[in-house]
């Protein structure tokens, strides 16, 4: 009975210094979850998460305050990633998820107040005071960020055409849908 | 004949396929007639698209550059005959999503004049120097014509510190329906070797191995004539098993060498370069006679047309004028595939022109491609790995590609797949095996794409945050500043003993003033309030 | 003019799975018909009852998961789990046997998996386990083999003892039942008598017990068969096969009096059938080549351990099972090297 106990003993002695131990001498300095998660994110710096931006969110998520499918843009490829990376169960994406587009205004309307300007997390728009201002199209992320300032509502979403360098195969029809189709095809 | 045999090797997997090749091969290549209107993609090759330099209503000659392309990996687009230029716009063109990009649309003249179009002919080009070979691929837009149509000069110029081994000459042309290289070879052998010579002059290969099917005898013979028994060059017909896909060039070069090009390499890593007889004919016409790139021969067949045969098109002439040619369509027509059977994609219309890297139009009836029964589960029987040519693992890749783990398909070599078919022919579930590792490729491309596209507005976005801060931080320091400044004047007067006085005095009479001003505003309340 | 698209390859062959599984049982044709010549009626009545069974409860789950009925039995996966799973039951044995059995088999095996392609075991393995620990007396009341039977069974007979389990006047299951080569020799082993005294019974023929070296030299036949429709490789059978016959030759070597001999390994209960028809079962095996060795190996060698020193005479099932077990692991070990790769997991560079 007692070499039993003192066994057990010295084995949880044991234990529980290697745990101590190596608690001290593998610490995680900093907080890199946190950029590995904004790494995921598709930095459209929208706030349809209700955060700020896309570190803002992936702080929030690393902090265990947010879900990881409130990035509509990011889409299902995203909360997968995320779920992967965070060993979460992937949810459906909560908001709408639209297609990849761009923002384009439109030059004879725009009074040039400059408050989409200020409004832009990316600087994708170029103009001054009193100037007509136009898009840099290849930096917008489509976050619509510019649509709600313009006092002139002259600022539309464009989705971006599909082209040959972008196409991409779809994903093949699965099994069981396949065989109904061909049943009903035929 | 003396000669020895070479030793030839075997790739893994393969299929033996019904050939379909005498159908299109009973009568000579027809020169097709000119068409009314030429549809010219400015993108006919892998790289860069080419920029039009020519306007609409500009008169162009046969062989005039119409599309220049100045990055390394490129083609410059030429016109295929004279006439005028209707319009520069986009026109889709030959690719499986069916969409379109621009193209020089040209009205022909019928006059065929080259002008001062034609590049100054090479005549001693067995002894010319290597670069000048070179530039003149270049400068007329040559890619390879096997279907991949990847720029030519590019695959011929030695990158450094590499030795060049050996020169191997795709002759195979494994897919079944296709025969243009084989008419090719029976119709312009001497073409052929002469263009093959040329690539020798211009990349000093040790030796050179033109591989053909075994089954294509008429090609063999006709190209061992035009060598004339000559192997003091160093040049040898190899002929090699049908088996597909001997024709990929990975393939063809390990039944030839017996080596293997590396995963994710170039032939060139091993010191081979490999050229399709079609272009080598092509180098031939642009070094000797100083044409460029415009016309090629195109195999029409299929039991959808009603007499398959081989045709000499210009590039651009609509799909329809090629089926015309072969005497319309059959009844019986139900898929239009450009490319063969196994690796061509199909097309949505015959008003699609054809390019560069065409190599066959295939009028399929349902007989020629039975449409896929329907699609079970698979059972893992492990037909597809047994028939892979690059030795994968499919049906794990298709579990991969189907649960979108792109992680887990490249872990499994995804990007060494082929796309030959050979999986997808043999699998019994019937199971669209190529179309899921063309959409796995396809994801893994875009997700690259984006996240640069994600990086870039990520850096703009910090740089912005950045900027703000500044700016934030200039407002404060500048307040900080002007309330520095105020306080320093008060300050200031506050040590003066002078001003000290003077604002004291004037602090003095303020006081009385407001004493004054109060005693007076009560006084008034005074006399106010009894009659209010 | 417009055509509709489709992705390559064009060009495919009229293939499906019903015509694999359609060659399987081909193959099973002459085994199973010297099985019947050698235990009477009730083999066919077996194997016609499992087959039904089989496909029915396939067709019922096929409606409950909402699955497209038709074209999933055309696959005739359910006739052939069916009918390996009927192979392996003694000739007389009661129906409700075999609907536990065939229902364990298509119902939890393979259903609750999410059906074909998606079992990890065997499903035909899993509903004979299932029954063999269930029902350890109808799972052995085996005949003597034709020329060694008193009796003999008609088809009414024989279906009168599957269905009422009556059998004809002024017999009892003892008085007609025997044990099997495999059953006696680990009776007879256990009571300390030598191989040679053993091999005096008459239950044995020339290297395995009568007539069932008969059904083993069948069952190769559709088996060879198999291989030159290129139905299955010769990987897994041959493992299996050399697996066990090694480890038997290796014992029988040290020691021929107290362990049998390879051939009366390989020539009894279930080894042939099992190392063609049931370890090559695509979906729970190996798919790798040289998993498929190392799949059969283990097998093979599982069988004799089991047989020799396990609990249960015959071992093909639990061997297959186990290494169903193990074939993902396998798979994941096994991997081909690439075209143009390094072998696996050394991929530190460095020019060809």
């Amino acid at each position: 009975m007692l070499a039993a106990t003192l066994a057990i003993s010295t084995l949880a002695a044991v234990f529980g210094l290697l745990l101590g131990y190596s608690a001290v001498r593998f610490r995680v300095e900093s907080d890199p979850v946190v950029d590995q998660i904004d790494a995921l994110l598709p930095q459209t710096q929208c706030g349809q998460c209700s955060y700020a931006g896309c570190r803002p969110y992936a702080e929030a998520i690393a902090a265990g305050e947010a879900d990881i499918n409130r990035c509509p843009p990011g889409g299902e490829a995203t909360v997968l990633a995320l779920a992967d990376l965070l060993g979460r169960d992937p949810k459906p994406v909560e908001g709408e998820t639209k297609p990849p587009s761009v923002a384009i205004i439109d030059e004879q309307v725009c009074i040039g107040c400059t408050l989409c300007i200020q409004a832009c997390p990316v600087d994708a728009i170029l103009g001054a005071a009193k100037q007509m201002h136009t898009v840099i199209e290849s930096e917008c992320t489509g976050c619509e960020l510019c649509i709600e300032p313009c006092p002139v509502d002259c600022i539309y979403m464009v989705p971006i055409a599909p082209d040959i360098s972008t196409w991409k195969w779809p994903f093949p029809a699965g099994e069981t849908q396949s065989a109904d189709r061909e049943a009903v095809s035929s | 004949m003396t000669e020895q045999a070479h030793k030839l090797h075997r790739f893994h997997g393969g299929l033996h396929l019904p050939r379909h090749k005498e159908e299109s091969t009973r009568d000579p290549v027809l020169p097709m007639r000119i068409p009314a209107r030429l549809i010219v993609p400015l993108r006919q090759h892998i790289g860069e698209s080419a920029e039009a330099c020519v306007a609409p209503g500009d008169r162009v000659n046969k062989g005039q550059l119409i599309g220049r392309c100045d990055t390394y990996v490129g083609a410059a687009v030429h016109a295929p005959t004279s006439g005028r230029v209707v319009e520069i716009a986009d026109h889709p063109v030959p690719h499986p999503s069916g969409l379109s990009a621009p193209c020089v649309v040209i009205e022909p003249d019928g006059r065929e004049s080259w002008g001062e179009s034609r590049l100054p002919p090479i005549e001693d080009y067995l002894d010319a120097d290597p670069v000048s070979l070179r530039n003149r691929i270049r400068e007329a837009g040559i890619v390879g014509l096997g279907g991949a149509a990847f720029p030519s000069a590019v695959k011929i110029t030695p990158r450094p510190g590499q030795t060049l081994d050996c020169l191997v000459i795709n002759g195979a042309e494994c897919e079944p329906y296709i025969t243009c290289d084989d008419s090719l070879m029976r119709t312009h052998a001497r073409g052929v070797i002469e263009g093959i010579r040329i690539l020798m002059q211009a990349l000093k290969p040790r030796c050179c191995l033109i591989g053909i099917e075994d089954h294509m005898s008429g090609a063999i013979a006709a190209m061992r004539d035009a060598l004339g028994g000559d192997e003091a060059h160093g040049i040898r017909i190899v002929p090699i098993p049908s088996l597909y896909p001997a024709g990929g060039e990975r393939q063809l070069i390990q039944v030839l060498t017996g080596r293997e090009v590396p995963s994710q390499g170039l032939p060139a890593d091993i010191g081979i370069v490999c050229q399709n007889v079609g272009t080598a004919y092509a180098i031939y016409r642009a070094v000797a006679h100083g044409e460029p790139l415009i016309s090629r021969i195109i195999t029409v067949t299929g039991k959808g047309v009603q007499h398959p045969r081989n045709l000499e098109v210009l590039i651009g002439t609509p799909i329809a004028d090629l089926v015309a040619a072969a005497e319309g369509y059959t009844d019986e027509v139900s898929r239009l595939i450009m490319g063969g059977p196994m690796m061509g994609f199909a097309l949505q219309s015959d008003a699609i022109p054809v390019v560069k890297g065409t190599n066959c139009i295939l009028a399929a009836s349902h007989e020629d491609v039975a449409p896929p029964g329907p699609v079970m589960p698979c059972i893992r029987c492990g037909q597809c790995a047994e028939v892979c040519p690059a030795q994968l693992l499919p049906q794990q890749l298709y579990w991969f590609a189907r649960a979108k783990d792109f992680d887990k398909a490249q872990d499994y070599s995804l990007f060494d797949c082929i796309e030959c078919g050979c999986c997808a022919y043999v699998c019994p579930s019937n199971i669209p095996l190529v179309q899921y590792y063309r959409f796995a490729k396809n994801e893994i491309w875009a997700q690259e794409r984006e996240r640069r596209k994600a990086d870039i507005a990520r850096e703009r976005h910090e740089f912005r945050q950045a900027r703000l801060e500044q700016e934030e931080r200039e407002k404060a320091e500048r307040l900080a500043r002007k309330k520095a400044a105020l306080a320093a004047k008060q300050d200031d007067t506050a040590d003066d003993p002078k001003k000290a006085a003077i604002q004291a005095a004037l602090e003095r009479a303020k006081a009385r003033k407001a004493a004054q001003e109060a005693e007076q505003m009560s006084a008034e309340k005074a006399d106010k309030e009894p009659s209010g | 003019m417009h055509f509709r698209t489709q992705t390559s390859p064009h060009m495919t062959p009229a293939h499906n799975v019903g015509q694999v599984m359609r060659r399987v049982l081909y193959a099973l044709v002459p085994g199973t018909l010297a099985m019947a010549w050698y235990f009477g009626w009730g083999v066919l009545i077996n194997v016609a009852l499992a087959v039904v069974l089989a496909v029915g409860l396939e067709a019922l789950m096929l409606v409950l998961r909402r699955r497209p009925v038709i074209p999933t039995l055309s696959d005739y996966s359910a006739v052939v789990t069916g009918w390996l799973f009927a192979l392996a039951l003694p000739p007389l044995t009661p129906w409700w046997v075999t609907l536990v059995g065939v229902g364990f088999a298509i119902v939890v095996a393979k259903h609750l998996y999410g059906g074909l392609g998606y079992n990890p075991f065997n499903p035909a393995m899993v509903g004979y386990v299932v029954v063999l620990l269930s029902f350890p007396r109808e799972m052995t009341l085996w005949l003597p083999p034709m020329p060694l039977s008193e009796v003999s069974f008609g088809p009414m007979q024989a279906l009168a003892a599957i269905f009422l389990g009556q059998l004809p006047p002024g017999l009892t299951w003892d008085a007609i039942t025997t044990a099997t080569p495999l059953d006696l020799m680990k009776t007879e082993l256990g009571r300390n008598l030598t191989i040679t005294e053993i091999r005096d019974n008459p239950l044995f023929g020339d290297f395995s017990g009568k007539g069932w070296e008969w059904i083993g030299n069948w069952f190769l036949l559709g088996g060879i068969a198999l291989l030159f429709m290129r139905v299955i490789t010769w990987h897994i059978p041959v493992a299996v096969l050399g697996g066990l016959a090694v480890t038997a030759g290796l014992f029988w070597i040290v020691d021929p009096d107290a362990y049998a001999s390879p051939a009366f390994h390989v020539f009894s209960g279930a080894a042939i059938l099992g190392a063609f028809f049931i370890a090559t079962d695509p979906v729970s095996a190996s798919t790798t080549p040289m998993g498929r060795i190392l799949y059969g190996l283990g097998i093979g060698v599982l069988i004799y351990v089991i047989r020799t020193w396990g609990n249960y005479p015959d071992a093909v099932a639990f061997a297959v099972l186990l290494m169903n077990m193990a074939a993902p692991t396998i798979d994941h070990y096994t991997r081909p090297r690439v075209f143009g790769q390094k072998p696996p997991r050394r991929e530190n560079g460095g020019t060809p």
